[in-house]
């Protein structure tokens, strides 16, 4: 790629190193004084999101900023274009048609590199998971009648909000709307204000002291190990999993935090991602507490509604076989959403399977174990068990299994 | 319709949910997505009323009361 502006301007990865902070907390400092005074200064907010959003697509990313333009425009006239049709009319195959255009950008990035030997599309960029999210999410809620408006700038400002642009988490409009529209009185938002500062601090400490220790000191040299004791299970494989386990954690767990104390610095209650997701008792807690914002998305607009048409039309006779069927789909899907690669389905399925087994033993457990009444002992074989399934699956989603298998060394 | 309301809920939920009606029921794990499009649909049967499932916020329907609540709400609209 050509190098149009020489060195001369930066490239700035969302809160990629320290020294992104000290741009990114002088930067938004008078739009923290204009809240503590109860005004929102929506130019310079415009004005900061714009610039922190460009730098992050200079010098040898602008091809990306370029597919970053591109796709907010196609997102705008396809969420647009629906929104019109909607008004008048109700058709379920518009509907899906709709939702088919949205997601083709994203399926083209995901797909390509399967079918092209690892080639990046030049359509892609950095963050378009969750921009897809948002904009079908979008298209959804217009087809429930529950988003009646649409106006392309409030949109934009959702799609593209600053914080969260690259890797979520993934808000819903109304509620961001809600708060934007709305200054936090001063006591919420010294509140929001300490939340934040406690957050970056946690944040650096998950980031850049954690997963630094564990993703670029301990997993390179675990790898090696396990890469020298062979294919079958080895010690050094367990060792690259809780390292790659403990890594995926505290890595995006640090930059969700991130995410969300910038989201509150300028007045918007970004939801939380994480929230203490390795003591859960069961898979399905696990959901509840690991990548929330994802998870209850696909919870709200894949599986419920899933479950809705399928109960709908009494697919099935036994009841149990919707949340079967559903997990399974939900699961296969968000698996297939992170790559088109043997791991990432294996994956995908391997929770899938995971959540219908979780549920089939709740169901016996309340039928036939009613004498079993939780104690530490129980919860804490509970907690052990959800761990290393959770460990065990994260194992497949790094790939690592792939290169130990199948790649020719 | 209060009893009305609660049969459904038991029905589902498999418990007389009478005497706990302001019990989040979400929190103690009884009712879970499956539970909640099973309620939007008997809903539906029973009342006539549309919930689509993206609107279903959690925190307003996640008790008895708040159920009827909503039901004459929507059913007066």
């Amino acid at each position: 790629m050509v190098n149009f502006f020489g060195n001369a301007i930066p490239n700035l990865q969302p809160y990629s190193d320290p020294q992104y902070f000290v741009y990114l907390l002088i930067a938004v400092m008078p739009l923290a004084i204009g809240l503590y005074y109860g005004k929102r200064f929506k130019i310079y907010e415009t004005i900061f999101s714009i610039v922190f959003i460009v730098l992050m697509f200079t010098n040898d990313k602008l091809g990306q900023g370029v597919a970053l333009i591109a796709y907010i425009i196609w997102q705008l006239l396809v969420v647009g274009v629906y929104h019109q049709y909607r008004i008048r009319k109700n058709n379920s195959l518009i509907f899906y048609l709709a939702t088919f255009l949205s997601i083709v950008p994203l399926s083209i990035v995901k797909i390509m590199p399967t079918v092209d030997h690892g080639a990046q599309s030049i359509i892609g960029f950095l963050g378009i998971s969750y921009l897809t999210f948002r904009a079908v999410g979008m298209i959804m809620e217009m087809r429930d009648g529950v988003q009646k408006d649409f106006h392309w700038w409030p949109f934009l400002r959702f799609m593209v909000f600053m914080p969260t642009i690259s890797s979520g988490p993934i808000d819903r409009y109304r509620r961001f709307e809600k708060d934007y529209d709305h200054v936090p009185d001063r006591d919420k938002y010294v509140t929001m204000v300490g939340k934040a500062v406690q957050y970056i601090f946690l944040g650096f400490l998950y980031k850049f002291i954690l997963a630094y220790f564990l993703g670029t000191i301990m997993l390179p040299e675990a790898k090696q190990m396990a890469i020298s004791a062979g294919k079958g299970l080895s010690w050094p494989l367990l060792y690259v999993m809780y390292t790659y386990g403990f890594d995926l954690f505290f890595d995006f767990a640090g930059y969700s935090l991130f995410a969300v104390a910038i989201s509150y610095l300028m007045g918007i209650e970004t939801p939380m991602n994480f929230k203490q997701p390795f003591k859960s008792k069961n898979l399905k807690e696990f959901w509840n507490r690991w990548h929330i914002s994802l998870s209850f998305w696909f919870r709200d607009f894949v599986f419920m509604r899933m479950v809705f048409v399928m109960k709908k039309r009494r697919l099935f006779k036994k009841s149990t076989t919707y949340s079967s069927v559903a997990y399974v789909l939900n699961m296969l899907l968000m698996g297939f959403w992170h790559g088109v690669t043997w791991y990432y389905i294996a994956y995908g399925l391997f929770h899938g399977l995971g959540l219908m087994i979780n549920d089939w033993w709740l169901r016996f457990k309340r039928k036939h174990l009613k004498w079993l009444k939780p104690n530490w002992f129980t919860q804490g074989i509970a907690i052990f068990l959800t761990f290393h399934v959770v460990m065990i699956s994260f194992l497949l989603f790094s790939g690592f299994l792939n290169v130990l298998w199948f790649v020719k060394k | 319709m209060e009893k009305e309301v609660l049969a459904i809920l038991e029905n589902i939920l498999g418990e007389d949910l009478s005497n706990q009606m302001d019990d989040n029921y979400f929190d103690n794990g009884l009712m879970d997505s499956m539970a909640t499009v099973d309620l939007v649909l008997a809903l539906q049967d029973k009342f006539g009323i549309n919930v689509p499932v993206s609107e279903f916020d959690r925190s307003k329907w996640d008790t008895p009361n708040k159920v009827i609540e909503r039901v004459k709400e929507l059913a007066d609209n």
